[in-house]
């Protein structure tokens, strides 16, 4: 039940954080911001922080993983118990395991994964806060830490969320949206191959408003492969800070 | 204010160019683009589009030197971590010979685990592990020294032009480097001093081997100077 006095788009035609209906949140991107692992990346859009980072290739354990023609990727999409307004139970939900599964669809077309037969890649997707749009926003991130970890790639992907708010067509939806909007649609595109990996759609919209959704989802996933872009650009030519 | 890079950089999944030209390494063609697929920076000869890697893990070839540390006992031999995705097998063969009989003879005590190696790839396809050889000269287990890490992709940067970077390592401070191509260098030196000076060109080299001027930039380390 959405909240009494809850108005999701105003008069103007803003959003409750102040965006027009094809605004994306601001993304911030830190690239390499972990030591320990062999890519990684602190990934932020709006309010939804993530870090992801990418162990390997690696020798497949255990064994029985292992296929003998490509590598496989092992991804874990996991929500920390402070990254929502109550308490989450660190234990993987229903939900993270199936996250987890979708986001390595996404994320398995850009690996070449031929390369390196018998191996494993490891991803970890930790949300440090949520505020809508994290499946979206971990594939971002993911291929981020893929391309810091020097695994060959065929295109980075990006993604994010389109949707329906109070009978409009609006772009990357934050919780409030998600949760008292109409409709919520994931998708994840690759711009080098012009490929959709992931495509998701969680309540109701007309066949033109899912055509619209879609065109301005692709937009926005346009918008922040610049970004991603952009920051690969900036970790190798900007001058040291220290 | 942004720097110079030595080529012009490229980021996975950017489409060089299109048309007539060949993939080189580290990148791959799809229809009729040449598309990168590691950031680095971009070289062309002829119509071969290739890419120098600035990130990346070591895969083995046939021939290369690396530096190994023991992980494991088998029966006939050792396995060893070559910071590879694939484990590599040194048989015990290359140190007791081929009389080896592993009723009489000890791995342990050759080579207990943790100990540290020069090898040479013997074999490697991705469908086999890796197989090693201590046969050649300076092979064997290394006694003294720090490990140093460094990205697999600048060691050549690390070596220089016919090791011309590596001769000035020597030359300001006195020390002995074996370097592996799999990214990992042993140090030997007299004092800590120019150990650590030693370990922060390296750390330079690996940080900035894309930068116009490394050499200049390496020296200053080198001298104590940065």
């Amino acid at each position: 039940m959405k909240p009494e006095g809850l108005v999701l788009i105003n008069n103007e035609g803003l959003r409750t954080d102040g965006r027009t209906l094809n605004d994306l949140r601001k993304t911030e991107i830190i690239l390499g911001y972990l030591k320990h692992a062999n890519g990684s990346v602190y990934y932020k859009q709006g309010n939804t922080k993530i870090v992801a980072a990418v162990f390997g290739p690696s020798e497949a354990h255990p064994r029985h993983l292992a296929l003998p023609d490509r590598a496989i990727l092992r991804v874990r999409y996991h929500m920390a118990p402070f990254s929502v307004e109550e308490r989450k139970s660190p234990a993987p939900t229903r939900r993270e395991v199936e996250l987890s599964m979708v986001i390595r669809n996404a994320l398995e077309p850009i690996v070449i994964s031929e390369l390196f037969p018998r191996t494993l890649i490891d991803i970890f997707i930790e949300v440090i806060q949520a505020d809508g749009g994290t499946r979206g926003a971990g594939v971002t991130a993911a291929a981020l830490a893929l391309a810091d970890a020097g695994i060959p790639l065929r295109s980075l992907v990006a993604a994010c969320a389109a949707g329906k708010v109070d009978g409009k067509v609006v772009l990357d939806l934050n919780d409030l949206e998600d949760k008292y909007g109409e409709a919520d649609m994931p998708v994840a595109y690759l711009p080098t191959l012009n490929k959709i990996s992931l495509l998701q759609m969680d309540g109701k919209m007309k066949v033109e408003e899912f055509k619209e959704a879609l065109s301005i989802a692709i937009n926005g996933c346009m918008k922040l492969y610049q970004a991603q872009v952009g920051a690969i650009r900036n970790k190798y030519t900007l001058e040291d800070q220290g | 204010m942004s720097r110079k890079t030595a080529g012009r950089l490229v980021v996975p999944g950017e489409v060089i160019v299109t048309g007539n030209y060949r993939a080189g390494a580290n990148t791959v063609k799809i229809s009729s683009s040449v598309i990168a697929t590691r950031t680095g920076l971009l070289r062309m000869s002829g119509n071969v589009v290739s890419v120098v890697a600035l990130r990346g893990f070591y895969t083995p070839q046939v021939g290369d030197r690396v530096i190994g540390v023991i992980e494991d006992l088998e029966g006939n031999g050792w396995k060893v971590d070559i910071n590879a995705p694939y484990p590599a097998f040194l048989p015990a063969s290359e140190i007791f010979g081929r009389r080896f009989d592993p009723l009489r003879h000890n791995l342990f005590e050759k080579l207990p685990l943790g100990s540290v190696v020069y090898a040479k790839v013997r074999a490697f396809d991705r469908t086999q592990n890796t197989l090693l050889t201590l046969k050649g000269p300076g092979m064997g287990r290394i006694e003294e020294g720090i490990l140093a890490y460094i990205t697999p992709q600048k060691i050549p940067r690390l070596i220089g032009k016919s090791g011309s970077m590596i001769a000035l390592v020597k030359q300001f401070t006195n020390t002995k480097l074996i370097v592996g191509e799999n990214g990992r260098v042993v140090v030997v030196s007299r004092d800590k001093a120019s150990e650590e000076r030693v370990l922060a060109a390296i750390k330079k080299i690996d940080e900035e081997a894309h930068i116009s001027g490394l050499t200049e930039r390496v020296i200053e380390v080198l001298r104590g100077e940065a």
